[in-house]
């Protein structure tokens, strides 16, 4: 405790104020709003409409008409927040009521921690955009997504109920297999920048261009070339592995609804199931944060300054730094809104792997191929030094 | 017998997934941009846009009770539509039509009928089965209701809907 | 028609639909056909009654062999008599079968006779089957649709007869309906010898009717109900009360007197609608008295008991079970007495006697008799069905009754503390409502509310005969078997469960969880019940006692 209370003040204050924006302007409305994205894109894929028409049911009360504002379906995720919390929260008897309240949190809240690494955005009146600039970023990333499978897994047990239980041991090996592979895939771009921090990685690309589009920053060197075909193999591990950590589909075996019922949170009702709801999509966008930190040049885009007037175009430092601070980090979340559309295009469109499959994919080829794609970047740079 | 299922060989290519794949997320891309062009048909929005006036007659909507032109309610009571019902909505009390009435001849009547329109499937069986065509669907097709009691016609509510259907049955008309 | 006398039975060949079949001299033609498989449709012809043979429903083609002029019947290529067909058609419920004889029962000319049959009995027929109370079990419907033609061709205005006439307080007659088969005027007059119906007018204006000054009023009167091929008579208490297809059809036996008839119980999400008898002609043949069959209207009561009560506050199960049973070890055995029930199971006796046994009293139970008169048909003058039981497992005293003043005088000296009565009303045993006051505690298992029920301590509501499984045994020595075709209302529960909870209070566990268990245990303590089992015993029951008991045999004459 000593040492929290001999910190600067001002780093408090800045660290909170970044958490609450981070958290409660940015990730939760964006959480909600890639719920209702799901279900329209997947409307829209399918040839329907979607939600489209959510208004205020003012006839509840009393009045002769329900106002609606012209909002399309906008109005849905805050209609769907309402829902869960009014709806009635049933425990069931027959569960252990200690792991079974834990479980949700246990879900959400590793999620919502690992965004603290993220840096989004450059700067902005000179701070940093990042909560935490940590220089193991990415093993903290590692470290406190792997929690996020207790969550899970004490769901599934603590429900006292097969498909649950079922959806629970299905959950671990899946995770377990497939942090593996993320975490080898991740390692030929830590060879390339020399650090696990995430603000070194972004830096890094910002200087010497992404590391999936080399040629951002204006040139393209025989090294690049070279370390291009184990980083595309690094990326498409990278992202199957984030897909399956996700639960998402083609890896959702764990909630299966078609075998399973609804998988670990069965037994859930009203806001412990809308945690879990919320922590899959929380990871979700941290896995797609992740990913376009680590490939896609983070908050960074060519011939832009970033939040401190340096670097882009010369002429564009004559507007404010600020301006550039917020188009930086709107950058980053645009990058991110287009990972997580692949995400949602991806679940419409791909059937649910077996399970055998899922296991023979994590193991057999993932995992291979990024342990061999590590020796090949190595001996890429070795060869370019 | 063990029966081994035979397998097609796959090429490489077919093996790696992922061209398939790609294909798979061109297909739903193709429907999602159609759709955000306007080029899909979408179905009837329906609050706005209703089809009452090119609703087809033999459009099967809630069923109702109906009396006859001199105001004899048709159905007798013999409950051959609470048998047929396949979800069985329909309760049926019968009672006996007092000796003083001017239908005494009929004899039989239903002291209650209801419907539950919340199990109700609009099969059209009662209608069908129905001796006495006392029984049609009409084509109310917005049953709602705030509570579950309101869902519940009774008598009086099955004759507000089915009103008075002239002719067809004669035979309770007084003999010469 | 009995097959089985000492004397040898003649039999003779006969051809049915060119299968020859032998068939003990002296049966009907239409017997034969039906033992041959081959259903002769059938109105006014009876097996209990006599045959006037006026419905014409059941012709057939017949013919008799050939006879050379020597009188002697010419053989057919196959080996047997050539037959020569008569060529009118003849009635099969009028005929005995003779040698040689042969019968078409389907030919073009039957099915042509039986549809124009049909044909003449729906000249007059109203059409109002959606009110009629038949519909569903009505012959006119049944042969209609299987030998009867769709339309009618007659166009002439249909005669006016007399509709919704009371024949008599418990039966309804319709005479637009009514095919004139004379069944019911037949029955009065040759089983319940009490001829006051007869037909009335002549021609198409033929009418059935009473006796001037008489009414339809005997207690057999609602039998003609049952024998009533279409919708002319009808029960008036079950008239438009229930359509005939939604009734669950439970085959049990009536409980109002020890002939112990066979009955059908009509029943409908656990309300019973009516009682039909069941034909078992070891019992009751196929009839059933007016007085029995209607005595189940107590069932519905909604004043029956329905949950358990301690000193009349409502309590579960477990506790009223485990308070009866506190009370009962409280006691010494000669403190307690237990009235038993001459309406109980055979299940339910055997457990009282294991109470009884628990209890360690002796002599100190009994039944309550019920004395009638007898008809001299099938109300026996004993009106407790399951006396034979209650003496056979030694609940009741050789002479039923014959111990109640020993409790009557113990209640009265303070002897006597606890009283548990199983589904009696004390009142009934002699003693009045001050004694009952007096004793400690009372504990009466019952089904609705009497004169000891308010004063008892532990009350717990049993379930009525249609609500159980068990077995009783009748005034011949005929063990019979009730079904299950209600459940019972409320909290309450199947006597010999509460009986069971009861011993368990008392003695520890028994092991006891189905009916059919107790039945195995009451067969092996009860030599007469040995080798049996609730499915062994049938739906006709069977013959356990066979020396008739001393009590007066209820001599039915069907």
């Amino acid at each position: 405790m000593d040492f929290f209370f001999q910190l600067p003040w001002w780093l408090i204050v800045t660290s909170l104020a970044k958490t609450i924006f981070l958290i409660f302007l940015v990730v939760l409305p964006m959480v909600s709003y890639t719920v209702y994205a799901e279900r329209r894109v997947s409307a829209l894929i399918q040839d329907r409409l979607g939600p489209n028409r959510t208004g205020f049911p003012l006839t509840l009360l009393g009045f002769k008409k329900d106002f609606s504002p012209g909002l399309g379906g906008l109005g849905q995720p805050i209609a769907d927040a309402v829902k869960f919390l009014l709806k009635e929260d049933f425990v069931p008897g027959h569960v252990n009521k200690l792991y079974f309240w834990l479980a949700p949190c246990l879900a959400m809240m590793p999620a919502i921690v690992t965004l603290a690494a993220i840096p989004f955005g450059s700067y902005l009146f000179g701070e940093k955009m990042v909560v935490a600039d940590i220089n193991v970023g990415l093993l903290f990333m590692f470290a406190i997504s792997s929690v996020g499978v207790y969550g899970i897994v004490l769901a599934g047990w603590s429900s006292n109920s097969k498909y649950p239980f079922l959806g629970g041991i299905r959950s671990t090996s899946q995770m377990i297999s497939y942090e593996l592979a993320m975490g080898l895939s991740a390692v030929p771009v830590l060879l390339i920048c020399g650090s696990t921090g995430l603000g070194a990685i972004t830096d890094y690309q910002v200087r010497e261009g992404w590391l999936l589009v080399p040629f951002t920053d204006g040139g393209l060197s025989l090294r690049e070339v070279l370390l291009w075909i184990p980083l595309v193999l690094a990326f498409i591990t990278f992202s199957i592995s984030m897909f399956a950590e996700t639960n998402r589909l083609p890896f959702d075996l764990p909630e299966s609804e078609t075998e399973l019922v609804a998988g670990y949170h069965t037994e859930y009702s009203s806001m412990k199931f809308a945690l879990f709801f919320l922590g899959e999509y929380t990871a979700m966008i941290a896995g797609s944060a992740l990913i376009v930190v680590l490939f896609l040049g983070g908050w960074h885009l060519p011939l832009i300054p970033n939040g401190a007037n340096q670097g882009g175009l010369e002429f564009l430092h004559a507007i404010p730094a600020w301006i550039w601070g917020i188009v930086n980090i709107t950058v980053f979340f645009a990058k991110v809104a287009v990972l997580l559309f692949i995400f949602i295009w991806v679940r419409w469109t791909l059937p649910r792997f077996r399970f055998d499959q899922l296991m023979k994919l994590g193991w057999l080829y993932l995992f291979e191929i990024a342990l061999v794609n590590i020796f090949l970047t190595a001996g890429i740079l070795a060869f370019t030094k | 017998m063990a029966y081994v299922v035979p397998r097609p060989n796959l090429t490489w290519k077919e093996k790696i997934y992922l061209p398939s794949i790609v294909a798979g997320l061109a297909i739903t891309i193709k429907h999602l941009k159609r759709m955000l062009f306007g080029q899909t048909k979408v179905v009837m929005q329906y609050p706005e846009e209703k089809w009452d006036s090119h609703m087809p007659d033999h459009y099967r909507g809630a069923p109702t009770l109906v009396k006859d032109e001199h105001g004899r309610e048709r159905c007798v009571a013999c409950q051959l539509c609470e048998f047929i019902c396949p979800p069985r909505c329909i309760a049926i009390k019968p009672g006996e039509i007092p000796a003083e009435s001017r239908f005494a001849k009929v004899e039989k009547y239903p002291e209650e009928f209801s419907i539950d329109m919340t199990r109700c499937i609009y099969c059209g069986m009662c209608e069908e089965v129905c001796p006495e065509q006392a029984i049609f669907l009409r084509k109310d097709y917005s049953i709602t209701g705030t509570t579950r009691g309101a869902l519940m016609h009774d008598k009086a509510r099955l004759y507000e809907l089915g009103g008075v259907f002239t002719g067809l049955v004669h035979k309770w008309n007084p003999k010469k | 028609m009995s097959t089985e006398t000492a004397a040898p039975v003649q039999m003779v060949n006969v051809q049915i639909d060119g299968v020859w079949h032998q068939f003990p001299k002296g049966t009907r033609v239409i017997e034969a056909c039906s033992q041959a498989q081959k259903f002769i449709p059938r109105y006014c012809y009876h097996p209990k009654l006599s045959s006037p043979g006026n419905c014409r429903m059941c012709l057939v083609e017949m013919g008799m062999p050939k006879m050379t002029p020597d009188r002697k019947p010419v053989i057919g290529a196959d080996g047997k008599p050539e037959i020569g067909w008569i060529p009118r058609p003849q009635i099969s419920c009028a005929q005995d079968v003779a040698e040689g004889m042969g019968i078409r029962t389907d030919s073009p000319m039957v099915q042509d006779c039986r549809k124009g049959v049909m044909e003449f009995l729906l000249i007059n027929h109203p059409l109002d089957c959606p009110i009629c109370d038949q519909a569903g079990e009505c012959r006119l419907q049944e042969f209609s649709v299987e030998y009867g033609q769709a339309h009618s061709r007659f166009l002439e205005p249909k005669v006016k007869k007399p509709k919704n006439v009371e024949l008599g307080p418990r039966v309804t007659l319709d005479a637009e309906r009514c095919i004139l088969c004379t069944r019911c005027i037949r029955f009065m007059n040759e089983v319940a010898k009490d001829d006051v119906i007869g037909i009335l007018d002549r021609g198409s204006f033929s009418t059935i009717a009473c006796h001037p000054g008489r009414i339809l009023d005997n207690n057999y009167s609602l039998n003609t109900v049952d024998i009533c091929p279409v919708g002319a008579l009808t029960n008036t208490d079950f008239r438009f009360k229930m359509r005939v297809w939604f009734l669950k059809e439970t085959k049990t036996i009536d409980i109002n007197c020890g002939t112990g008839s066979n009955i059908v119980v009509g029943s409908r999400e656990n309300t019973i609608y009516r009682i039909t008898p069941r034909e078992n002609n070891e019992v009751n043949g196929v009839w059933l008295p007016d007085s029995h069959r209607l005595n189940f209207k107590w069932v519905n009561d909604p004043k029956r008991l329905q949950q358990p009560l301690v000193k009349s506050q409502p309590v579960d199960w477990r506790t009223a079970t485990a308070i009866a049973a506190e009370i009962l070890k409280s006691k010494t055995s000669s403190e307690v007495w237990l009235v038993a029930s001459g309406r109980a199971t055979n299940e339910e006796l055997f457990l009282t006697t294991r109470l009884i046994d628990a209890l360690e009293i002796q002599k100190q139970h009994d039944i309550i008799p019920r004395q009638g008169e007898a008809d001299g048909l099938l109300i026996a003058a004993d009106r407790n069905p399951n006396t034979t039981g209650a003496k056979l497992l030694g609940v009741s005293a050789k002479d039923p009754g014959s111990r109640l003043k020993r409790l009557v005088e113990g209640v009265r000296s303070g002897a006597i503390k606890v009283v548990v009565t199983l589904g009696e009303d004390l009142t009934k045993a002699g003693l009045n409502e001050t004694d009952l006051a007096k004793l400690e505690a009372i504990i009466a298992l019952d089904v609705l509310p009497n004169r000891t029920t308010p004063y008892a301590t532990v009350l717990l509501p049993g379930s009525a005969w249609i609500e159980k499984r068990g077995s009783m045994i009748n005034l011949k020595g005929r063990l019979q078997r009730l079904n299950r075709g209600a459940a019972a209302p409320g909290e309450a529960r199947d006597d010999w469960e509460i009986l069971r909870d009861l011993i368990h209070g008392i003695s520890g566990s028994n092991g006891l969880y189905m009916i059919e268990d107790l039945f195995k245990a009451m067969a092996a303590d009860v030599p007469e019940f040995g080798g049996l089992s609730l499915s062994k015993i049938g739906d006709l029951g069977l013959p356990v006692i066979k020396e008739k008991p001393a009590a007066e045999p209820a001599e039915a004459v069907i």
